[in-house]
C-alpha cells in the first residue's frame, strides 16, 4: 500500500497501529527497546507506506528498494511495520524474543522475511547500506537504499568510513536517517559523547544534509523527495526526534531505552494511544497468559 | 623441484583468471593492493576493484552489502587486521547471515616481511574459527592456492583465506584438487604424525627427513582446511602412529595444534605436541630471524620431536 501524500490521516492511523503494537509486544515479552522504537514510528511510517518500492509476496524481489535498520535495536516498531506491510503475518509478533521466533532482539535475514540483512552490533548498517548501493550503480539498477541510524549509534568509528566511502562512490541512491532523539542507553548524548556540529559534520563529508522534525509527515515526505533531486552525492536526513514519543510517561526519559512494562503501564500507554478497553483488556490478557 | 611462487602471488593471478569468466567476482582492497597482490585484478578488472582506503571495518560492511545483491566479494588486507581489526563486522555482517563474503588475509603469521609484531597476525585463525558458520583455509602452495581459490568462488557463504607471503615450492601434487574438511597426506609414516598448514608446511617436510634418517617414520598431513577439520584423517593418524606433532605459524593457543586436539582429545586420545608461537608477541626481522628467535627451525623442530617422543 502507498499513501498519497495528501492523505496524511491515512500515516497517522498506521503509526498510531505501531505503536499500539510495540506496546503489545513489549507488554507480552516483559523486555523490549521502547524508547528507540517510538521514535521513529514517522519515519517508519513514510519509507515504508509513503516512499519505498517493495512486494511483500516477492520479499526478494530485484528492483525493491532496500532498507537497513542498522539501530537493530529498534526491532520491536520494525517487525510491527513488517507486519503492517504484510510480510509476516500480525499473529507472530507476539512471539518476540522467543528463541525459536523469527522475530529476534535484532533483526535477523535468515528469519524474518522483509529483513534485508542482520543488524544489531551498531555502526555497521551505514557499510552495508553503502555496498548496496554501490552494487546497484555496477548493476545499473534505479532502486534506492535507506538507512536509518540511532543518534548514539553515530559515535562508532565505523559510521564515519562509511560516510566518507558514501560521498566517494557519488552513492545519490543512498539515503542515510539519524534518529536524534538525544538519548542513548546511559544518558543523554550531548553529555556522553556529544554529535554537534551534526548537520557541519556531515556536510564536511560531502553528503546533502536535510534537518527535520522527525515526526512531522510533511517534512519527512517533502526531504524523501528532495533526496531524489539530489545528484552525485548521497543524502542525510537529521530527524529530531523524541524518544519514547506517543506515551507520555516514556518521552525523553532515559531509562525507557531497553525496559519490561508493568500491567498498569501497559493499560496507562494503550489508552493514551487510543485503544479501546476491550483491546486493552485483551492485552492484558495475553500477558498473564505466559 | 619446479621454482618457487608465493601464495599471494598465486591468489592475485587465478583472482583474474576466474572474474575473466564470472563478472559477479568483485575485490576491496583497504590500501595494501601491491602487498596482497590484487593489483593483478586493479589492472584488469578497474570497474569491479573497489579501494576503500584504510577502513577494514567499513570495507567488511561494503563487501556484506555487495553480497546481498549476487556479487562474490573478496575483501583484502592483511590477516591481521582481516581478523582482529574486523572481528565483529566479520561475525554479526557476514557470518552470522551466512553471507558469501571471501575475507582475505595475507602476510600472516610471523612471516610478514620486516613488519613486526603489530603486523604479524598470531590469533587470527583461534579468531575466524571461532565464529559459527565460517570456513578457514591456509593454502600452502601456489597450486594449492589456485584451488582454494576456485573452491570460495563456487562455495555459498563466508571463507577466510589465510594467504602467505613468500615464495612456496611447489608441495601438492600438479594434480591435485581440494575438498572441503579434508587434509592432505604428504608423506606416509608409522611412528609419529606431523600436521602443518602454510609456510611451515616445507620445514615440517624436512623434519621428517632428518627424522627419517635417525630411524623414525614421520606420516605428514597438510591441513590446508582448518575449519572445518578433517577428523577422519586424524584419528586415522591418531590410531596408526600414537603420536601427534602440529607445527603452526601461529600462537599454539586456538590454532591448528588446538583444532587437532580438540579432535584426539574426544574422539582418540593419544600423545600430542603443539609447535609454534607460545603465547607470545614476534619481532621484527626476516623469516629466517623469525624461526631462530621462536624456536621454529628445522633443527628446532627435530630437537622438539625427538625429545617429545622420548
Amino acid at each position: 500500500m502507498r499513501v498519497k501524500i495528501e492523505d496524511i490521516k491515512k500515516l497517522e492511523e498506521i503509526a498510531k497501529r505501531l505503536r499500539v503494537k510495540v506496546v503489545k509486544m513489549i507488554g507480552k515479552s516483559g523486555f523490549g527497546h521502547a524508547g528507540g522504537s517510538m521514535s521513529i514510528a514517522e519515519l517508519l511510517t513514510c519509507l515504508y507506506f509513503y516512499e519505498m518500492r517493495y512486494d511483500p509476496k516477492n520479499p526478494a524481489w530485484e528492483e525493491r528498494d532496500r532498507f537497513v535498520l542498522s539501530k537493530g535495536h529498534a526491532a520491536p516498531i520494525f517487525y510491527a511495520v513488517l507486519s503492517e506491510a504484510g510480510f509476516i503475518p500480525e499473529d507472530i509478533l507476539l512471539t518476540i524474543h522467543h528463541p525459536d521466533s523469527p522475530l529476534q532482539c535484532h533483526p535477523d535475514m535468515r528469519l524474518c522475511p522483509g529483513v534485508e540483512v542482520s543488524t544489531g552490533a551498531l555502526g555497521q548498517g551505514l557499510s552495508i547500506a553503502v555496498g548496496m548501493a554501490l552494487g546497484a550503480k555496477m548493476r545499473k539498477k534505479s532502486f534506492r537504499v535507506y538507512t536509518l541510524m540511532g543518534d548514539g549509534e553515530i559515535q562508532e568509528g565505523q559510521v564515519w568510513e562509511a560516510a566518507m566511502s558514501a560521498s566517494k562512490f557519488k552513492l545519490d541512491n543512498l539515503v542515510g536517517i539519524v534518529d536524534y532523539n538525544k538519548l542513548e542507553l546511559s544518558g543523554r548524548v550531548e553529555e556522553v559523547m556529544p554529535l554537534e556540529p551534526l548537520y557541519e559534520k556531515w556536510i564536511s563529508f560531502g553528503w546533502h544534509v536535510i534537518e527535520i522534525n522527525g515526526h512531522s509527515f510533511t517534512q519527512i515526505m517533502n526531504a524523501l523527495n528532495m533526496a531524489k533531486n539530489i545528484k552525485e552525492k548521497p543524502t542525510l536526513i537529521i530527524a529530531h526526534t523524541v524518544k519514547g514519543c506517543g506515551v507520555s510517561f516514556m518521552e525523553d526519559k532515559v531509562e525507557w531505552h531497553a525496559v519490561s512494562m508493568t500491567e498498569e503501564q501497559v493499560e496507562n500507554a494503550l489508552r493514551e494511544l487510543g485503544c479501546s478497553q476491550e483491546e486493552i483488556e485483551a492485552t492484558l490478557l495475553q500477558m498473564k497468559e505466559g | 623441484m619446479s621454482s618457487k611462487i608465493a601464495p599471494r602471488e598465486a591468489f592475485g593471478r587465478t583472482l583474474v583468471n576466474l572474474a575473466e569468466k564470472n563478472e559477479n567476482i568483485v575485490v576491496l582492497d583497504a590500501d595494501l593492493a601491491p602487498s596482497t597482490k590484487v593489483t593483478y585484478f586493479r589492472e584488469r578488472f578497474p570497474e569491479r576493484f573497489i579501494p576503500v582506503g584504510i577502513a577494514e571495518q567499513n570495507m567488511i560492511g561494503i563487501a556484506a552489502g555487495l553480497s546481498t545483491l549476487g556479487f562474490i566479494p573478496f575483501a583484502t588486507t592483511f590477516a591481521c587486521f582481516a581478523s582482529r581489526r574486523v572481528c565483529d563486522q566479520v561475525t554479526v555482517s557476514c557470518a552470522y547471515p551466512r553471507l558469501n563474503v571471501k575475507i582475505v588475509g595475507a602476510y600472516v603469521g610471523l612471516f610478514v616481511g620486516k613488519n613486526g609484531a603489530t603486523h604479524q597476525a598470531l590469533e587470527d585463525i583461534a579468531i575466524m574459527r571461532s565464529i559459527a558458520n565460517m570456513v578457514v583455509i591456509e593454502p600452502v602452495d601456489a597450486i594449492e592456492t589456485e584451488k582454494v581459490v576456485e573452491f570460495a568462488c563456487e562455495y555459498d557463504g563466508p571463507v577466510y583465506l589465510r594467504i602467505g607471503r613468500d615464495p612456496m615450492p611447489q608441495i601438492v601434487p600438479s594434480n591435485y584438487s581440494f575438498s572441503l574438511g579434508k587434509g592432505v597426506l604428504l608423506k606416509e609414516g608409522k611412528d609419529v604424525t606431523l600436521i602443518s598448514s602454510g609456510a611451515l608446511v616445507e620445514d615440517t617436510l624436512k623434519v621428517a627427513d632428518n627424522l627419517e634418517k635417525e630411524g623414525i617414520s614421520a606420516k605428514v598431513i597438510n591441513m590446508s582446511c582448518i575449519k572445518p577439520i578433517d577428523e577422519e584423517i586424524i584419528v586415522k593418524a591418531a590410531e596408526e602412529t600414537g603420536s601427534i606433532v602440529t607445527v603452526e605459524n601461529h600462537n599454539i593457543i586456538g590454532g591448528l595444534g588446538s583444532a587437532v586436539a580438540e579432535v584426539i582429545s574426544e574422539k582418540y586420545p593419544a600423545r600430542l605436541k603443539r609447535i609454534g608461537i607460545r603465547d607470545t608477541f614476534g619481532k621484527s626481522g626476516t623469516n629466517e630471524e623469525m624461526k631462530k628467535k621462536f624456536k621454529l627451525t628445522v633443527e628446532d623442530i627435530t630437537r622438539e620431536i625427538k625429545i617429545f617422543l622420548g
